[in-house]
């Protein structure tokens, strides 16, 4: 009987299937292999190198922020590698800290039951989801940082610091011997912390007592370190710019492309995140809330325990997606001139070195290695979080 | 009656606690510090004519001179066609209007023919576009190469072959995407996540300085196709996913039913499931729409005159350069991207609000 329900073309449909499949293998084989041909041609014509040799040849560009030891003379392109993914890293990191931030302050504010406030957040989202980022870069940069005052005109901050169209120049913190023990308190700290909510939690599963740990917590978490700076006598010590004639010298500075990209990433992506927390907290149904009135639960309990882990669940996957994109945003550095990694590799390199190929690849290998290593993190926290259903 | 409505809703929506009621204060106090500046800056005090940048700069006259319009005013030609020749010009002109009139056939939901109108923008608009942006010597359109082109022209040109190539090659890549043989799904999941996974500016650099490489040197493409060819896969890359998600909000059963019929599969999708499918995801379709016509700009980094690369060098002109001047043209771009974006997202928001209108009864 089985074959006669087996229709009689599935037969005949597979082998063209696997022909069809053959048949699509070799045209892109053929495509690859013949882009690979033209490609070694016209490299060989125009008399560029290939391989990965290239990493170890001395650079000799300079690089207006690196974090890391580098000089133009003696450093290789693979240290100004390095350079450029750690400004990447640097710019991504503190622009995700401040998107996070503000766009949960504007997500939250749109749901405000205050019509002006609903309105303003409401008007801050349009406006800026609406207008291209690069735009807002060039505005920050051109229109902004780069009107600020001249050098010999700086604008004085309290505390010693310095504003000019150069950047702005901060008193660097300088720390002294002993900072270790500082350092030390404050890891054991976060662990005493982490105990005492741990404990605190089996606590309440045991016994159903509620015990407070909020303030000894963020006393082990503040005070330690507080203390153990006291103890070994403040090291730490400020360096404050100094304003000469044709620079300034000394402090901490920050540069107006990285502010400039640092803002506008913020405040770009921010206006996406308060649209992904928005949807989060209305996804949290308000049979939700209304059942844990019923329960009694005050209002500050039902955010906490119903409404902020059920949205949650809905806002981080998107969430993860937006700090994503802020972190491949930050490409468009190389408009302005931040040395970041396309900028110092897609840019200087590839000019120098002229390997297309090998540059280009290695830029996207980069970001393709951070997206899928951030996706699959996210497929774990999906699982994890997945609703058991009974 | 009507002032107790008002008092009600003031109280209920601003007034409500004594918190509401402080929030309340502090909007309106930032509204009245951010817009009379604003409104001095862009309208009251504005410099509307003039030929250079005196016009614009501090005088007796205007001790704190707003933006300067008259610069845009100066340059808006070329903001629109770049340095595409004088007598030229009415192609462009003809090239917007034949857009303009496909756009509003096939966005219209209730205009006559749809269909045909797909037609008409999927495949009669690019050769016509072709033609008559490039020329045709045959027929007595000279040629204008691409260089020349810049502004307006160049990002509407560059955003609607994104959107044009994108939709069918993002149909097919999530087509490949969910098909049973490993071979095209292996294919279409790759090139989906690499493009997706990287930068669109290293997908751009790519096409501009690896493409021509992969070719043989005599058919080195030109440099507006290069910047294309990347923004159109990068573009595809994204449909891709927004199709696949609309194809998955199909019940199995019309799968089902179309199988039971007898459809060959590219009946069964062509018929059954892409209409519905493409029909649930619009919306989403056209907020990657908006978020492409953004993307347009970064065309700019690999040398092609789009509208802000226009702005940029307009700006930097030695005859109209100021602060205000620069200030000026980015918030005119920024007019004009929020005017485009905000309609299409507009847009977007109605077609899914009729969506919801229509299929709210079946779903309940």
């Amino acid at each position: 009987m089985a074959d006669i329900v087996q229709p009689p073309q599935r037969c005949a449909g597979s082998i063209r299937n696997l022909a069809l499949q053959a048949t699509l293998i070799l045209l892109v084989a053929g495509l690859v292999a013949a882009a690979v041909h033209n490609a070694a041609q016209n490299l060989a014509r125009a008399n560029i190198a290939h391989g990965f040799g290239f990493w170890n040849n001395t650079a000799g560009f300079d690089i207006s922020q690196t974090l890391i030891d580098y000089s133009s003379s003696t450093s290789t392109f693979g240290r100004a590698f390095w350079i450029g993914l750690l400004n990447t890293l640097l710019v991504s990191g503190l622009g995700i800290v401040f998107a996070t931030v503000l766009g949960f302050i504007i997500g939250l504010a749109r749901l405000s039951r205050n019509w002006l406030v609903a309105r303003l957040a409401g008007g801050y989202v349009q406006l800026i989801r609406n207008v291209p980022l690069l735009l807002q870069i060039l505005f920050w940069y051109n229109a902004v940082l780069k009107s600020l005052p001249e050098l010999r005109s700086s604008i004085e901050l309290p505390f010693g610091g310095y504003l000019n169209n150069r950047g702005l120049f901060l008193p660097r913190p300088e720390f002294g011997p002993g900072i270790d023990a500082v350092l030390i308190a404050f890891a054991v700290g976060i662990v005493a912390a982490v105990v005492m909510c741990v404990w605190a939690h089996r606590q309440r599963k045991r016994a159903g007592t509620q015990v407070r740990i909020v303030w000894p917590a963020l006393g082990a978490i503040v005070g330690l370190p507080l203390f153990a700076f006291i103890l070994v006598r403040f090291p730490l010590s400020f360096h404050n710019p100094n304003l000469g004639r044709f620079n300034v010298r000394g402090g901490l500075e920050i540069l107006p492309e990285f502010a400039a990209l640092l803002i506008a990433l913020s405040i770009y992506t921010a206006a996406f995140i308060a649209e992904v927390v928005r949807a989060g907290v209305l996804a949290v149904s308000a049979g939700q809330i209304e059942a844990a009135q019923a329960l009694g639960l005050r209002s500050r309990t039902t955010l906490r325990l119903v409404v902020v882990p059920q949205a949650m669940r809905v806002i981080i996957p998107p969430l993860t997606g937006q700090y994503l994109n802020l972190t491949k945003n930050s490409s468009l550095a190389v408009a302005i001139g931040y040395p970041d990694l396309v900028q110092v590799f897609t840019g200087s390199v590839l000019n120098i070195t002229g390997q297309a190929v090998e540059v280009v690849a290695i830029t996207m290998a980069v970001y393709l290695t951070i997206s899928l290593f951030t996706s699959l993190l996210m497929n774990l926290y999906g699982r994890s979080v997945a609703i058991v259903e009974r | 009656m009507a002032r107790s409505g008002i008092w009600n809703w003031l109280r209920a929506n601003l007034l409500s606690s004594p918190a509401n009621i402080a929030l309340t204060l502090l909007c309106l106090i930032f509204l009245a510090w951010i817009i009379p500046p604003l409104v001095r800056f862009l309208l009251t005090d504005a410099v509307w004519s003039g030929s250079d940048r005196q016009a614009c700069l501090a005088s007796p006259d205007n001790p704190q001179p707003g933006a300067c319009w008259a610069f845009v005013r100066v340059w808006s030609s070329y903001f629109i066609f770049g340095f595409y020749p004088l007598g030229q010009r009415w192609r462009v002109v003809l090239f917007f209007a034949a857009l303009a009139f496909g756009v509003v056939w096939l966005l219209w939901l209730s205009a006559p023919r749809r269909d045909l109108g797909a037609l008409y923008f999927f495949l009669a608009l690019p050769v016509l576009s072709l033609i008559l942006l490039s020329g045709l010597p045959a027929i007595g359109l000279i040629n204008v190469p691409t260089t020349l082109w810049g502004g307006i022209l160049v990002t509407i040109v560059v955003s609607t072959i994104g959107m044009v190539l994108s939709l069918p090659l993002g149909i097919l890549l999530a087509l490949g995407r969910r098909s049973r043989f490993p071979v095209v799904k292996t294919l279409s999941v790759a090139f989906i996540e690499f493009v997706r996974g990287v930068p669109l500016i290293t997908v751009l650099f790519m096409a501009s300085v690896m493409l021509p490489l992969f070719v043989p040197e005599r058919f080195s493409p030109d440099k507006l196709v290069r910047a294309l060819v990347g923004v159109a896969i990068f573009a595809s890359a994204n449909m891709a996913e927004v199709v696949r998600a609309g194809l998955s909000a199909i019940p199995r059963g019309q799968y089902e039913a179309a199988n039971a019929l007898g459809l060959s599969y590219w009946r069964t999708m062509a018929l059954v499931v892409l209409p519905q499918a493409l029909r649930v995801t619009l919306p989403n379709i056209v907020n990657t729409f908006v978020a492409l016509f953004k993307d347009t700009t970064l065309v700019f980094v690999v040398g092609i005159f789009d509208f802000l690369r226009t702005i940029e060098a307009a700006r930097g002109d030695p005859n109209w350069a100021s602060p205000i001047t620069s200030v000026t043209g980015y918030v005119f771009a920024a007019l004009f991207y929020f005017v485009c974006c905000y309609g299409m997202s507009r847009y977007a928001q109605n077609v899914e609000m009729r969506l919801a209108r229509r299929s709210g009864p079946r779903e309940r």
